[in-house]
């Protein structure tokens, strides 16, 4: 039951990368053109309800994680199978984090903590399929997580803490009279943080992926393209690891931020 | 003539945008490189400190893609 629906997803994601590919899926195409949302039926204008090609990938990217933590718990074996340790390993790995950063007492917020990790990595793992799109490319979709993650804190941070949340940014070790400046700092820094939170995983995997059809586009010039496809190959590898540690920052922050809200005191 | 004396800026602009990548570049590398220092001269500590590895690196870097994305906005959105 299990495996047919991990098939099924997985087919799924080779027949979408196949049939909804960008329609300049060629050479020399310029290395921005991968990451332009395009309505999936015809090409009229985008409205709230079209389906786009973003809309598609970041469904897939859930189906893929409901495929691998379903398939993971089914049988639940003494000896796991391939798919029941990745399963563990993901929920292990995620949980010792949420311990370790944020302490005991946010473990109940594990849940969106691993929804948060789950989806990130499975979008920027199915991004990197050829012809397939990068969700988490768009400022637009992790800037939605990362608000998510600035709102769900402040508002835990006030309920927990109540006034004393404010504590936060009265850095009581500094000097007195230094205490109002690192106030004014803190403040700054407190709103910066889902700025440069979504910006840094945004960043990273379109500079990634730019980089990648740059290289592909030198690939046609005869001399240069052993070796463009050599680096093409290369540069693949860092985007796989990137993908991963990227998904881990982005957690790994939310703990820090969540660890901040739970304990203001500096 | 105007325009073009416009675009050559935009350019002349990404491009030193472009000298932030590299500054983020000796940043990553401090944090790694004195990560790792720390950690041969104590083995045992280094396990537990590899989170406050990324979060540093996650920190230094983002700066650097600050720029880049200074250095996109110039090139396709002004």
């Amino acid at each position: 039951m299990g495996k047919i629906f991990f098939y099924a997803v997985l087919a799924l994601v080779v027949v979408s990368g196949l049939i909804f590919a960008p329609e300049h899926a060629g050479l020399a195409i310029h290395p921005m053109d991968q990451f332009v949302v395009q309505p999936l039926f015809g090409d009229g204008h985008i409205a709230w309800y079209t389906p786009t090609n973003a809309t598609l990938w970041m469904g897939l990217a859930i189906l893929a994680t409901v495929a691998l933590m379903v398939m993971g718990s089914s049988r639940r074996s003494i000896v796991p199978g391939r798919a029941q340790s990745v399963a563990e390993l993901a929920y292990g790995f995620v949980y010792k984090m949420v311990e370790d950063v944020a302490g005991k007492d946010a473990v109940k917020f594990f849940p969106y903590i691993m929804t948060l990790f789950m989806f990130i990595v499975m979008a920027n793992v199915l991004g990197l399929l050829p012809t397939s799109f990068a969700t988490t490319s768009h400022i637009a979709v992790t800037a939605v997580l990362a608000l998510l993650v600035f709102v769900t804190v402040t508002v835990v941070g006030f309920v927990k803490n109540g006034a004393a949340f404010l504590g936060l940014f009265w850095v009581s070790s500094a000097p007195l009279p230094l205490r109002p400046i690192l106030a004014l700092i803190e403040v700054i820094s407190y709103f910066v943080r889902p700025v440069s939170h979504s910006i840094r995983l945004a960043g990273n995997i379109m500079a990634g992926h730019a980089v990648l059809k740059v290289f592909a586009g030198f690939a046609a010039i005869a001399v240069v393209s052993p070796l463009s496809v050599v680096a093409i190959t290369a540069m693949y590898g860092l985007e796989v690891l990137v993908a991963f540690i990227q998904a881990y920052v982005f957690t790994i922050l939310t703990c820090v931020y969540l660890k901040d809200a739970l304990h203001p005191s500096h | 003539m105007e325009g073009d004396i416009a675009q050559m800026g935009q350019f002349i602009g990404a491009g030193l945008a472009a000298i932030g990548s590299g500054a983020a570049a000796i940043g990553v590398g401090h944090v790694a490189g004195n990560f790792l220092a720390g950690a041969l001269r104590n083995p045992s500590a280094a396990a537990g400190q590899t989170a406050t590895l990324f979060i540093g690196i996650a920190f230094a870097e983002a700066l650097g893609i600050f720029s880049f994305l200074v250095a996109l906005l110039l090139m396709f959105a002004v």
